[in-house]
């Protein structure tokens, strides 16, 4: 597989390129949509078919529409913006400190990386016990341990929400008082 | 995993849509009009849910088909949204309002 993973990877890179450069905000836009195929389909030979299916509904579909209507309301050109050197240094940085912290992560299905060998004994033999005499495993992976990652996942996503409330509201809130 | 004469085949069929892919992309890149890139990024996706339905058969994992459907619709619908967009220039229901908001 690795003669479609190098070209696809090449791929994205290029199309990350162009997003980054291009002063056309319609045309950005489009580049974001290619990305988003070329990341899914990057991910589904990864071998993960239910990512690869969020990111195209929400990355190809949701995004591309959501972004043409701030484009509505915005303008569809850039204003053409100087090279600054600080925030090409800070993350260049970036980059390069989460570049070496990849160098030791364990080998791609190694049988003793972490997420083989940490919940030992595994959730099949604890299950049972933990929830009480639950009999579905996957009710309880599902409904109680994954309950935890949910909630919080939904407090990050309401925080974000009350932000974008927030800056929304402010133009209305304007206009209410004038008249 | 096919063997023999049918894998070389799929693995033949998966570059030279990568080539078109890569040849799609620089044109959308260079192209001056809005229709050449419209052009593009359809052909893109397109070829995107080829590459997959291939790599699906090279790797004789048949329920990936299922992930192209989805990416052709996907792209179908995006492309529906970003023409209304180029023809029309808002979303909205009424030249009035958008231009209300806008203002």
């Amino acid at each position: 597989m690795i003669f479609i993973v190098i070209p696809i990877l090449a791929l994205l890179a290029m199309t990350a390129f162009a997003v980054a450069r291009i002063r056309d905000l319609w045309a950005a836009v489009m580049f974001t949509g290619i990305f988003s195929f070329l990341g899914a389909s990057w991910m589904l030979i990864l071998d993960a078919p239910d990512v690869a299916f969020t990111e195209a509904a929400v990355g190809a579909g949701i995004s591309t529409f959501l972004m043409l209507s701030t484009l509505a309301l915005t303008g569809k050109k850039e204003k053409p913006s100087k090279v600054a050197v600080v925030p090409l240094l800070v993350v260049g940085i970036t980059g390069a400190a989460l570049i070496y912290g990849t160098l030791d992560m364990p080998a791609y299905g190694a049988p003793d990386a972490p997420i083989q060998t940490y919940p030992n004994p595994s959730f099949v033999e604890k299950s049972k016990q933990d929830m009480h005499g639950l009999p579905n495993v996957v009710t309880s992976v599902l409904a109680s341990y994954r309950g935890y990652d949910t909630l919080g996942e939904t407090a990050v996503i309401f925080t974000a929400g009350i932000a974008v409330l927030l800056i929304l509201r402010k133009n209305g809130d304007q206009e209410d008082r004038k008249s | 995993m096919e063997s023999g004469f049918m894998h070389y085949g799929y693995v033949a069929c998966s570059l030279s849509i990568l080539v078109t892919m890569t040849l799609a992309l620089i044109r959308a890149m260079l192209g001056p009009t809005v229709f050449d890139r419209v052009l593009a990024l359809n052909m893109f996706g397109t070829k995107t849910v080829l590459l997959i339905c291939v790599v699906s058969f090279l790797t004789g994992r048949q329920d990936f088909i299922d992930v192209a459907l989805l990416y052709s619709l996907m792209n179908f619908i995006g492309m529906v949204a970003l023409l209304r967009f180029s023809q029309l220039g808002y979303f909205g229901e009424t030249e009035s309002e958008s231009t209300e908001v806008s203002a």
